[in-house]
């Protein structure tokens, strides 16, 4: 059986202005035009911008649509189209079934209010009758896990401990179309967790848009994806990886190495993998092959040698390996000379993607920095397999036992 | 089971009726909504005072009382009332303040509910009624303190009296209905909710609220021509069991006000998507 069709989007765009009080003039003659119908095509006015810009999609029950993109590349006001906050100002959104919204958890929270009494208010808000809620109000309880405190005025609420009654409330709802935006990045590791958990349970049984700067879990729970930029799609379809990809390559662009910390007493004149040419700068490498790296490091004020060591970052900025090669003599040298280094880098069992190497000169292994620089080579690792962990270790089967 | 199937966009093909219908549905649903925002409200005010309830008629009451002192010392000279002065006073005050609470109301609620407005879809339609709601919860307060002073000041009760909520409902319609027309452009402008205060301060006044209509004079014509006169006057006529005033003028004015309550709560219906997308662009 086909799945049903709960949201279809057919070329929505929706415009902002940039001037407050242009803005709000503008409001007063949307008031205006919206009386008589609004039949008009809407152009572009002055100091206006599409936030939003011909936007298609469709969306069955059960799969769930990534959308990233930029700060300000117009995810949440797609978001707050689709839950039909704000109208847009061309094309058409329809939608089937009852609409779930994470998007701010303890609407109508009031802090004088009891943790309870605020239970039915929230509740409300999101659509329960008053008896479901007094039929849900334990499981609720029992989910925020904050019993002891359910009598007290809310006010005096932790900021997690709101967020965990918030989303206890919310994982009550059973919507057809669930919307999430990052509301779950507060609360404690324990409570991400469990709101995961009560997503999963309900990714199967709805449509999902979900907004997120989380790649691993766009590519965990998202089977099609759409990349924003500057309100239109740039990118769209079920090849996740290929979108989180192109995510990934718009940051691309600021790749140049630079430069955290000098003494001045060294600095690095070249760097760069050893047979290999670079595409943009970047050096293509298989996985799980050998490398030999090749920097030249100009002495200015030392006479003794330095010690290197290097650092692996990957995409996100999480530092992945350090690299303290061995063999390293710190012998007396002269001054104003360009040392050339030569490392050997064997069996490398980094994941498919692009890491950036650090280099740092110091006087001893972590001791006495003279010189940090990030992204001196750009590497990438060549594997037909997408990862979201930074190793991908090398493995045979050996034999079966039946 | 059917899934209900909402359609967002720009034109707006639905007649008045087809929307009012929307509306008074999504208001008929919202009734729990709208409830437990008013007993939120109202808890969280009182919860949170020592003299909670006082507060709701303490203005009104205030008012009067200048007035009671202003006329009883001889300071000013105001035409014969044919009641107590002082019951004039106070059951004047306390019927122009359900007017005004009743006024402000849409455009109270709504400003209070700005911030889950723009992140959360819900029957804006409860913010009004919540606004009801509290509304009525200080009225009874207010009527009965006017039943407390019937007693006091000796004012024999009147059958009439039965019909008191029925002009305070009209009352309250047309004033709810101008209300709900100023909240859109309220929302944007500030200006709108600093102004209303003033305009109300003037329309007192020319309102037969702490003083009755002059004999003569460019006043009595305001008086007479106002649309609050007949409904603040009646309010307080059959309260006391006085004959009713500008009775033709009155049915008018309620006449007139119920289909514009109906078209106003659609007005509201349509505008507020645009109101949202200002506030949090």
């Amino acid at each position: 059986m086909e799945k049903d069709l709960l949201i279809r989007v057919e070329n929505v765009s929706k415009k902002f202005c940039k001037d407050l009080k242009l803005s709000l003039w503008y409001g007063v003659k949307d008031l205006a035009s919206n009386l008589s119908g609004n039949k008009t095509q809407r152009k572009l006015r002055p100091k206006e911008f599409w936030a939003v810009k011909s936007i298609n999609f469709e969306l069955r029950r059960g799969e769930c649509l990534g959308l990233i993109g930029h700060n300000g590349a117009g995810k949440s006001t797609l978001l707050k189209l689709l839950n039909g906050l704000i109208q847009p100002d061309e094309g058409k959104i329809t939608i089937r079934g009852r609409v779930g919204a994470l998007i701010e958890l303890g609407a109508g929270f009031n802090p004088i209010l009891t943790g309870r009494e605020n239970i039915y208010n929230n509740g409300a808000v999101l659509g329960f009758t008053k008896e479901e809620i007094d039929s849900k109000i334990e499981k609720i309880i029992e989910f925020s896990e904050i019993r002891d405190f359910i009598d007290s005025p809310v006010q005096n609420y932790s900021s997690g401990m709101k967020v965990r009654l918030g989303f206890a409330v919310a994982a009550q709802m059973e919507p057809d179309v669930l919307i999430i935006d990052e509301v779950l990045a507060v609360g404690d590791l324990g409570f991400v967790l469990k709101c995961f958990k009560t997503i999963d349970v309900m990714l199967p049984n709805t449509a999902v848009v979900f907004v997120s700067h989380n790649m691993p879990m766009v590519s965990r729970i998202c089977n099609t994806i759409i990349l924003m930029e500057r309100g239109e799609a740039v990118f769209q379809g079920e090849d996740v990886s290929k979108g989180i990809d192109s995510y990934y390559n718009k940051f691309m662009t600021s790749d140049d190495s630079n430069l955290v910390y000098s003494d001045d007493t060294v600095s690095l004149v070249s760097a760069s993998v050893e047979g290999v040419t670079p595409v943009d700068s970047v050096y293509n490498v298989k996985w799980g092959t050998s490398i030999r790296l090749s920097f030249k490091l100009k002495n200015i004020g030392l006479d003794k040698m330095p010690y290197i060591s290097l650092a692996v970052y990957d995409k996100e900025q999480r530092a992945v390996a350090e690299i303290y090669p061995e063999g390293q003599d710190l012998k007396s040298i002269e001054k104003d000379r360009v040392i050339g280094f030569s490392f050997s880098l064997k069996n490398l069992y980094l994941s498919k993607g692009i890491y950036y190497l650090t280099f740092n000169a110091s006087e001893e292994p972590s001791f006495n920095m003279y010189y940090k620089i990030h992204k001196a080579i750009t590497i990438k690792i060549e594997h037909d397999k997408q990862m979201w962990t930074p190793f991908l270790l090398d493995s045979k089967l050996i034999s079966t036992t039946i | 089971m059917a899934l209900e199937t909402k359609i967002y966009q720009k034109e707006n093909n639905k007649s008045i009726f087809k929307l009012l219908g929307e509306s008074l549905k999504d208001t008929y649903q919202s009734l729990f909504l709208a409830r437990q925002l008013a007993v939120r409200d109202i808890k969280a005010q009182y919860r949170q005072s020592y003299l909670g309830i006082l507060w709701a008629f303490i203005t009104p009451l205030t008012t009067a009382l200048v007035w009671i002192f202003l006329n009883s010392s001889g300071t000013i000279k105001l035409t014969d009332t044919g009641i107590s002065y002082a019951f004039y006073a106070f059951s004047g005050a306390l019927i122009w303040s359900i007017l005004t609470e009743a006024l402000k109301s849409p455009i109270t609620s709504t400003v209070a509910a700005k911030s889950i407005m723009s992140k959360i879809n819900f029957p804006k339609e409860a913010l009004i009624v919540s606004g009801i709601f509290k509304m009525l919860f200080n009225t009874a307060i207010k009527v009965i303190i006017l039943v407390v002073f019937l007693f006091v000041f000796k004012i024999e009760l009147s059958w009439s009296l039965a019909f008191f909520p029925l002009v305070i409902l009209g009352l309250a319609i047309f004033a709810t209905t101008i209300g709900l027309f100023i909240t859109p452009l309220g929302l944007l402008y500030k200006d709108v909710s600093k102004a209303i205060p003033i305009i109300l301060q003037l329309l007192m006044y020319m309102t037969p609220v702490v003083y009755a209509i002059p004999k003569t004079g460019i006043m009595k014509t305001i008086m007479e021509a106002n649309p609050l006169t007949p409904l603040v006057l009646n309010a307080r006529n059959v309260f006391v069991g006085l004959e009713l005033q500008f009775v033709e003028y009155s049915l008018w004015v309620i006449g007139i006000s119920v289909p514009l309550f109906f078209i106003s709560l659609v007005f509201y219906r349509v505008s507020i998507p645009i109101i949202v997308e200002r506030m949090s662009a």
